[in-house]
């Protein structure tokens, strides 16, 4: 199962409907990394309230989604990371360093056009 | 009380199928939510093991009643390659494949029983318990 990607503006919105195996979780970061440049993005969001396990390949991936993004000129956000996901996590020394992230979609998006309109961007 | 799940390991999705499998089996043994999370991260982590090393292998899942004392035994194994260096495997940070060397010692730190058994050309199993509180 892939992941569809949205296209909202200048934003690309990945909402992620169920566990995802290692290779759609690889499929889902060559995809942004095409659209980014094809669309001009200034924004990459993954939501993750779906997920019930973010294990050490996820949380590198979407660090690797987030970087990427960021290489290409858009800022990225994960949102959505469950408490029970998130203490997991904590547990288990696994670390999102250096990914912006934010409670839902509502505040990630907030994100993206508040970091865009502090460096300038605009976000359509 | 025996209920056992085995989940054979051979591709990247079965180890989504390993960690559904023990957090309903957590569930049900009446782990508390947070602890159904964390017992299904740890089979994640050493199930990818599998995949990533030993390319195939098994999970087996079942519960247990020591005593009065209830968990969770998780036993995974392989007759993949074996790990050379298990105290370099174990240690924070260390990799040799395509992870960040923090599953192994990861699913240690949060499981209450962890023990690794690897023989060179001969496999690795890894046993893991985790009890009720």
């Amino acid at each position: 199962m892939s992941v569809p990607i949205l296209k909202q503006g200048d934003v690309l919105i990945a909402s992620i409907q169920a566990a995802l195996s290692d290779r759609e979780l690889a499929q889902l970061h060559d995809a942004f990394a095409d659209q980014v440049g094809r669309f001009r993005s200034r924004g990459v969001i993954i939501d993750v309230t779906a997920l019930d396990v973010l294990d050490s390949f996820a949380t590198r991936t979407l660090r690797s989604i987030a970087y990427t993004a960021k290489l290409r000129g858009a800022n990225a956000v994960v949102v959505g990371i469950q408490p029970d996901v998130a203490f997991a996590m904590v547990q288990l020394g696994l670390s999102l360093e250096g990914v912006a992230t934010a409670l839902d979609l509502e505040e990630g998006l907030a994100y993206i056009r508040d970091v865009a309109k502090r460096g300038g961007h605009r976000v359509r | 009380m025996s209920a056992e799940v085995s989940v054979p390991i051979e591709r990247d999705a079965d180890i989504v199928t390993a960690r559904q499998e023990g957090r309903q089996l957590a569930a049900a043994a009446g782990f508390s939510s947070a602890d159904q999370t964390i017992i299904a991260l740890a089979i994640s982590e050493i199930t990818r093991n599998i995949v990533s090393y030993a390319q195939r292998g098994k999970v087996t899942l079942s519960r247990m009643d020591e005593g009065g004392r209830r968990g969770i035994l998780i036993v995974a194994q392989d007759d993949g390659p074996g790990i050379p260096d298990i105290d370099l495997a174990m240690r924070d940070g260390y990799s040799t494949a395509k992870s960040l060397g923090v599953g192994l010692p990861g699913a240690r730190r949060v499981m209450d029983e962890f023990e690794l058994v690897s023989a060179l050309g001969k496999g690795t199993t890894v046993t893991m318990k985790k009890w009720l509180r």
